[in-house]
């Protein structure tokens, strides 16, 4: 089992790096974060001319074809420097939606890979994270429902779409997917910040036209695969986030003094530090191991779906240390940790919870 | 959590609940549910209402306006307020430093300062932590010098909660420069329009605006403005912090509004087969935290018994501190979980944008939360306490 880098992907993950220390460094975050949708398109474009774009998508249309591993190098640097451009969702989950989609869809396709289109899915139904919970009707080609949900959706050109072409609320078969042009006459886009910053939206859709995607009513493995290949790219990120947290906090309590000392001398904090190390150690390693699983092309989904379960409880907990064990400060704006907290709330609830998860679990290793 | 109550207190349980029947307004009920502090004109309105039931300080002595009442009615009185989905009243003015003024302050101080807390007329902020001056306390370097007839007051302090709402503060400063840390600390009272005295936001994760970093420079109050002794302060300050566990105490109290608000979302939110609330994994979690919050109410009568019958409750206000904290964590997580996808939703970009009634607060709560086991001395320092006082170690 493999888990190191190789030379092309630590090449890749030291570019994000880079990147994101640049362009998202903690010393200028707010005022990166200040300048809202503007400076984010400045980003994208620059993520365009490094190819980044363009790498998880096929070859066939236009893209470089990279892989779990690829994908993971880079968002572990996205993840270390929190950077809120709707990579996953644009370029890596979309995507999945859409290979093999037909003509509009590899237009589509080799256009996100050039930075000039941003594509969101739009699946989650009512308040429930089950691709079953389609209540969304297509009449031939035209869409009318509810999406709670679209993940960074809110600059979104297109959507891609869930609705039941056959068959009722839960119900497994009967669901397609569609192309939805966000300007697409009877859709309304109502959209929404979340508290890490992240640009999301819900659809309302009254008898809007769609583009069929693939095959009618066998859109569900694609959409399960799809996520899963979405879910490794958040975990990598997970882990960024998590081990520059415990970075920070390292330092910080390398120097804070309090009681005449640095406060990392006392066995409690240290304590912490090593749960928070070993949590890291966990996440890295379960990570690894699910992202080589989705690159050998017969994935073990019971796998990826522990490693999401695992993976959000140690983000979340990695994060709310290292908020606490800054104290106050750590719950300001003015420090990096507390918007580590923010994502990793966030990416616990990306694509489903951890019961929903935890459900999917059961049911795969079971099955 | 009823436990056997004597018909005296039975009748006062009726005229508690009729106080409360039907006078919360609904737009209340979310934020109080969630943690978070209502407005302070709202805060203030309600502590008159309380007022002029003669309700205002319920834990103080009658002769300072107080109530007088016994530990039973107090707790009675908590778990009326929390079942009529009433707000805690704001501590700073009526569990910090109104006790230690009618504790250790001079005559001219309780007659002026004690009414105007009661009746809400005074906001307070409490002046203790500073940068590098956090839990450890005694690392205060705010000085205040004597010229002429008054103290000179410099120094920064942080954390200062409802600072820009409050009309006076009430301040940890160096009145001289012992050899020991806690020596030559003064307890001294500010108000906040004195020049000199600025007042700088920090803006937090939860994106509400409640703390503040306070800037003294050269603020000239009357020497009269001094609590008790000069350089006795460090002494007043630990009764304060005491007294801040005992608010944790009646704060635990309100635990159950949390949990209502996350059956609601629950109830509220549907998924394939029903609701969320339907669902035994999620009734279970919210059935834990349930179960350790009856619990906690179990601390707590504990420590108001001890109260009654004049003992020493030792640490036990640092065990609920401790536990609170940590369960309204847990509870206002759940929220967010059980509101779904939607929690993502803090905040409409745009004029049509519709979230779920609860939103943004539970989120704001849940990440406001976090402060719970960091202020009023962390969690770190409430173990200490224990160590220390419980165990001996």
């Amino acid at each position: 089992m493999e888990f190191a880098y190789s030379d092309e992907q630590q090449i890749l993950l030291e570019s994000a790096d880079r990147f994101g220390e640049e362009n998202m460094g903690a010393a200028a975050r707010l005022a990166r974060l200040a300048e809202g949708p503007e400076g984010s398109r400045r980003r994208w474009a620059a993520m365009a001319e490094l190819g980044w774009l363009m790498l998880p998508i096929a070859e066939a249309d236009g893209g470089l074809g990279g892989g779990p591993v690829e994908i993971a190098a880079l968002m572990e640097g996205f993840g270390r420097h929190l950077m809120i451009e709707p990579y996953v969702s644009c370029c890596v989950f979309a995507p999945a939606l859409m290979q093999g989609g037909g003509d509009k869809a590899s237009e589509l396709l080799a256009q996100i890979g050039m930075g000039e289109v941003r594509i969101a899915a739009a699946l989650l139904e009512d308040d429930g994270y089950s691709v079953f919970g389609v209540d969304t009707r297509a009449e031939g080609d035209r869409l009318t429902g509810t999406k709670v949900h679209a993940e960074d959706g809110a600059d979104a050109d297109w959507f891609v779409v869930s609705a039941r072409t056959g068959g009722v609320y839960g119900d497994k078969s009967g669901i397609s997917l569609f192309l939805v042009a966000a300007d697409a006459p009877g859709l309304t886009v109502r959209r929404f910040r979340s508290s890490d910053s992240h640009r999301h939206c819900s659809l309302e859709l009254n008898d809007v036209p769609g583009i069929l995607l693939g095959e009618r009513d066998t859109a569900v493995a694609r959409i399960a695969a799809a996520a899963d290949r979405a879910l490794v790219a958040h975990l990598a990120e997970a882990v960024g986030s998590m081990e520059a947290a415990t970075a920070a906090t390292l330092d910080y309590v390398r120097t804070r003094q309090q009681f005449g000392v640095a406060i990392g001398t006392f066995q409690v904090i240290q304590h912490k530090l090593v749960d928070m190390s070993v949590a890291c150690e966990e996440s890295r390693a379960l990570m690894s191991v699910a992202a080589r699983s989705l690159e050998s092309g017969t994935p073990d989904r019971a796998l990826i779906a522990a490693a999401r379960v695992r993976i959000s409880q140690c983000g979340v907990m990695v994060a709310q240390m290292a908020v606490q064990l800054h104290g106050g400060v750590g719950t300001s704006e003015e420090l990096v940790v507390s918007h580590h907290l923010r994502r990793q709330m966030m990416l616990d609830l990306i694509l489903g919870d951890r019961d929903y998860h935890r459900a999917r679990f059961v049911a795969l290793s079971d099955a | 959590m009823t436990p056997s109550l004597a018909p005296d207190d039975l009748a006062f349980r009726d005229e508690v609940r009729a106080f409360f029947a039907d006078s919360i307004p609904d737009d209340w009920k979310t934020t109080v549910r969630s943690g978070l502090r209502l407005p302070p004109e709202t805060l203030t309105a309600y502590q008159k209402r309380l007022a002029d039931r003669g309700w205002g300080a319920p834990t103080w002595p009658v002769e300072y306006g107080g109530t007088g009442w016994t530990p039973a009615q107090l707790s009675i009185f908590w778990s009326e307020a929390a079942a009529a989905d009433a707000p805690p009243q704001f501590h700073q003015g009526l569990e910090l430093i109104g006790p230690i003024i009618f504790t250790y302050g001079r005559q001219a101080q309780k007659d002026f300062y004690l009414p105007r807390i009661i009746t809400g007329e005074d906001w307070w902020c409490q002046g203790y932590s500073e940068p590098g001056a956090g839990s450890d306390l005694a690392a205060l370097r705010t000085r205040a010098d004597r010229d002429g007839d008054d103290y000179v007051l410099n120094g920064q302090k942080m954390w200062t909660s409802y600072a820009h709402v409050a009309d006076r503060m009430f301040v940890l400063a160096r009145t001289s420069t012992e050899a020991k840390r806690q020596q030559g600390i003064s307890l001294i009272l500010v108000d906040m329009d004195t020049p000199g005295l600025r007042i700088q936001p920090i803006h937090t994760l939860d994106e509400k605006h409640h703390t503040n970093e306070v800037f003294l420079d050269d603020v000239r109050v009357p020497l009269s403005n001094l609590v008790g002794e000069e350089g006795m302060g460090w002494g007043y300050g630990k009764v304060l912090l005491d007294r801040e566990r005992m608010v944790a105490a009646a704060t635990a109290m309100f635990l159950p509004q949390t949990l209502r608000a996350v059956r609601e979302a629950a109830k509220r939110r549907r998924v394939p087969g029903g609701t969320l609330f339907d669902r035994p994994g999620f009734r279970s979690k919210l059935a834990q935290i349930e179960i350790e919050a009856l619990a906690l109410q179990a601390m707590v009568m504990r420590l108001m018994a001890d109260a009654a019958a004049g003992a020493d409750s030792g640490p036990r206000g640092s065990m609920v501190k401790l536990r609170w904290s940590e369960l309204i964590q847990q509870a206002t997580g759940l929220w967010v979980e059980a509101l779904g996808p939607a929690a993502q939703h803090f905040e409409a970009l745009d004029g049509n944008g519709k979230t779920p009634p609860d939103m943004p607060l539970a989120l704001q709560g849940a990440l406001y939360s976090r402060v719970t086991t960091i202020y009023g001395g962390s969690s770190e320092i409430q173990r200490n306490i224990i160590a220390r006082r419980a165990l001996g170690l």
